[in-house]
């Protein structure tokens, strides 16, 4: 098979995922014969349009945004959930939309796995615990022996802080963080590089968000792995990511590590979101409020689709979109503005 | 607390049983017990009908006809027999005919709702999982169907197999048949309930975790999705037993479903009418009120499975 630009065999400075103008939309239309009846044309939503970054091997990168902007849409395209309608998604060096073979499709779905953001849906309610935990080593029949498979669950229950004896109960049994615990033991086990992880504690209490977090952070260290962590609170994000990348409306419109990101947005859209984040000096001070709604995403916006709620928008704003370019502060922003200097 | 738990761990599945919801409310209900023991009777009255019966009705040679239209619990003139519900024209014993009727009924009766289960469960699957045209075209089947009223549908299945089997055939196949036409008249309940159900599951993050790991679709319905919409099959399942017995007995009162050889209690009530206005009034009369008194109770402990499931109603 001819492979063309990317070779095979891994390479160390390589990014580990490369996601290359991702876009994917859902067909809203009325159904086919009210369409006929009311003359009206198909309808689109896009999602995701146009998304690039890199994530490099052992690095957290987070991608942030109000709820409806895609965050969750490019976490479940990486995954293989939805079908990409364009672009590119290349892990460890092949593009998964190239691949030929089940059997090899099955070769890169053994590499990463997803958390997921509800525990109360996320487990099978009929299914024991270690049922649960031993599925993808079932399916991607990496132990075969049962009492090897036992083993191996009660040795992930462990590593997430449960007890090989919790096996045995149903998920009812136990508490949203345990839940947590469980799916996470579930994603490790079929040994994934990279973790895909939708909102993880967006569900639960804020005392049980850091428990999960730091069993995450504990993890990544152990066993090397890669995540890509969605989330709209940013002060996980902070807490969490190496780098970050601010969506609005399906496209990204800000990338930059973590610590420059927060100390020194630069997107309009970023210094607002980084407004809203409750702050223990500003006591007294009234809170400077996220203006505007995001616009409905089946009709956004012409030119740059934040132009509607933001201070620094012109004439250009309105008629063309903003491309993703390196910024002086070594971000990179799609933002008119800045690259006019206009601030 | 502690040693509750660690009580209720050790237990074994009987006491787990006991000490369930489901077995509190049925044990709360007395009207679910009467009907699940006079159902539990029934099935196996029917079931050692050969032991327990005084005589096979359908044997030519037990029988005498001097001992016919016996009234029940009346010493026949001629040979001094008691029959508890009497005898009809042949000097049949009406209990014994009940018993294998009954056999026949409940036969059909499973093994319809078996086959309408099954096939409503698969196309509902089908239907709910894969969506776009797969469910268009099998809900669009469903709705025409539900615009007949089922017997229609049954009658017409009988029909088109009468015209298929081979005469000869006709009398030993008549059941199968039977079976085959109540089981695809009742089949669109099972679907619709198990698509809608479905649709509900396949967006719920338990079943995307599956397909992350690239489990095959047949494997995701199987263990994941069926498990989880069994609820309200089973309750469904319930109710459409009583359904098809009366359907059963609807259709061989009409004279289409089994033959007079080996009669159903639909059979026991059409033979028994033609006696109704000359007097022999318990002819139709016993396998009437059994199969009113089964129907009865298979119906009112269907009612009390769907409360029972119902979390909202506990």
């Amino acid at each position: 098979m001819n492979m063309p630009a990317q070779t095979p065999a891994p390479v160390p400075d390589a990014p580990l995922l490369l996601v290359e103008d991702l876009k994917c939309r859902f067909e809203v239309s009325k159904p086919f014969l009210n369409r006929v009846i009311e003359r009206e044309p198909r309808r689109w939503l896009k999602a995701v349009d146009g998304v690039s970054f890199t994530i490099d091997r052992g690095e957290t990168f987070a991608l942030v945004g109000e709820s409806g902007c895609g965050k969750s849409t490019v976490a479940r395209l990486i995954v293989g959930l939805y079908e990409a309608s364009d672009g590119r998604i290349v892990f460890d060096g092949r593009d998964l939309g190239q691949l030929q073979s089940e059997a090899e499709r099955q070769r890169i779905r053994r590499r990463f796995q997803m958390i997921f953001q509800d525990p109360f849906a996320s487990l099978n309610p009929r299914w024991r615990v270690e049922r649960i935990i031993a599925e993808p080593i079932r399916v991607f029949g990496l132990l075969n022996d049962d009492a090897a498979i036992r083993a191996r669950v009660g040795e992930l229950l462990t590593q997430v802080g449960l007890s090989p004896a919790d096996g045995r109960k149903f998920p009812h049994e136990f508490s949203g963080g345990q839940r947590q615990r469980i799916c996470i033991a579930r994603a490790l086990a079929n040994n994934p590089e990279f973790l895909v992880c939708d909102e993880p504690t967006s569900a639960l209490d804020v005392s049980v968000q850091a428990q999960i977090l730091n069993l995450m952070q504990d993890l990544q260290d152990e066993l090397g792995l890669t995540y890509l962590f969605i989330s709209h609170d940013l002060a996980v994000v902070r807490h969490m990511a190496d780098r970050v990348g601010v969506m609005y409306l399906g496209r990204l419109v800000e990338v930059a590590d973590s610590r420059t990101l927060f100390e020194n947005p630069q997107h309009p859209y970023t210094r607002m979101l980084l407004a809203t984040i409750p702050d223990i000096k500003m006591e007294g001070k009234r809170h400077e409020i996220v203006r505007g709604e995001v616009p409905n995403p089946i009709t956004p916006p012409p030119g740059c689709t934040f132009h509607p709620r933001c201070p620094l928008v012109n004439d250009r704003c309105r008629s063309e979109a903003p491309h993703l370019l390196p910024t002086a502060r070594g971000h990179l922003a799609a933002c008119h503005a800045i690259e006019e200097g206009r601030q | 607390m502690n040693t509750l738990t660690e009580k209720s761990k050790t237990d074994s599945l009987l006491a787990r049983i006991l000490d369930s919801d489901i077995f509190h409310s049925f044990i709360r209900s007395p009207v679910t017990v009467v009907s699940a023991i006079v159902t539990v009777v029934m099935i196996v009255a029917a079931l050692s009908a050969p032991l327990i019966s005084p005589h096979n009705p359908f044997d030519p040679a037990t029988l005498n006809l001097m001992e016919g239209f016996t009234p029940p619990m009346v010493a026949n003139e001629f040979t001094g027999n008691v029959y508890w519900f009497g005898t009809d024209a042949q000097g049949r014993d009406i209990f014994s005919a009940i018993l294998y009727g009954s056999r026949v009924s409940l036969l059909v009766g499973f093994a319809a709702v078996g086959l309408a289960a099954v096939l409503g469960i698969t196309l509902g699957l089908m239907s709910g999982y894969l969506g776009g045209w797969v469910d268009a075209l099998i809900m669009r089947i469903a709705d025409v169907q539900l615009s007949f009223p089922a017997i229609l549908i049954a009658l017409l299945i009988f029909g088109v197999f009468k015209g298929i089997i081979p005469p000869a055939m006709q009398d030993q196949m008549a059941i199968y048949v039977l079976i085959l036409a109540i089981g695809l008249s009742d089949w669109v309940q099972y679907a619709r309930t198990v698509r809608s159900s479905t649709m509900a599951e396949k967006n719920k993050e338990y079943v995307q975790a599956a397909r992350v790991i690239g489990v095959p679709a047949p494997l995701i319905l199987l263990r994941h999705i069926l498990p989880n919409v069994m609820g309200p099959v089973l309750v469904i399942a319930t109710i459409g037993l009583a359904l098809a017995i009366i359907l059963e007995s609807t259709l061989s009162f009409l004279g289409v479903g089994v033959p007079p050889t080996q009669p159903s209690l639909g059979t026991l009530i059409r033979v028994g009418q033609d006696y109704l206005f000359s007097g022999e009034w318990w002819i139709v009369l016993f396998p009437g009120m059994t199969l009113l008194i089964l129907a009865l109770s298979v119906n009112l402990l269907g009612d009390w499975l769907r409360d029972a499931l119902n979390p909202r109603l506990r």
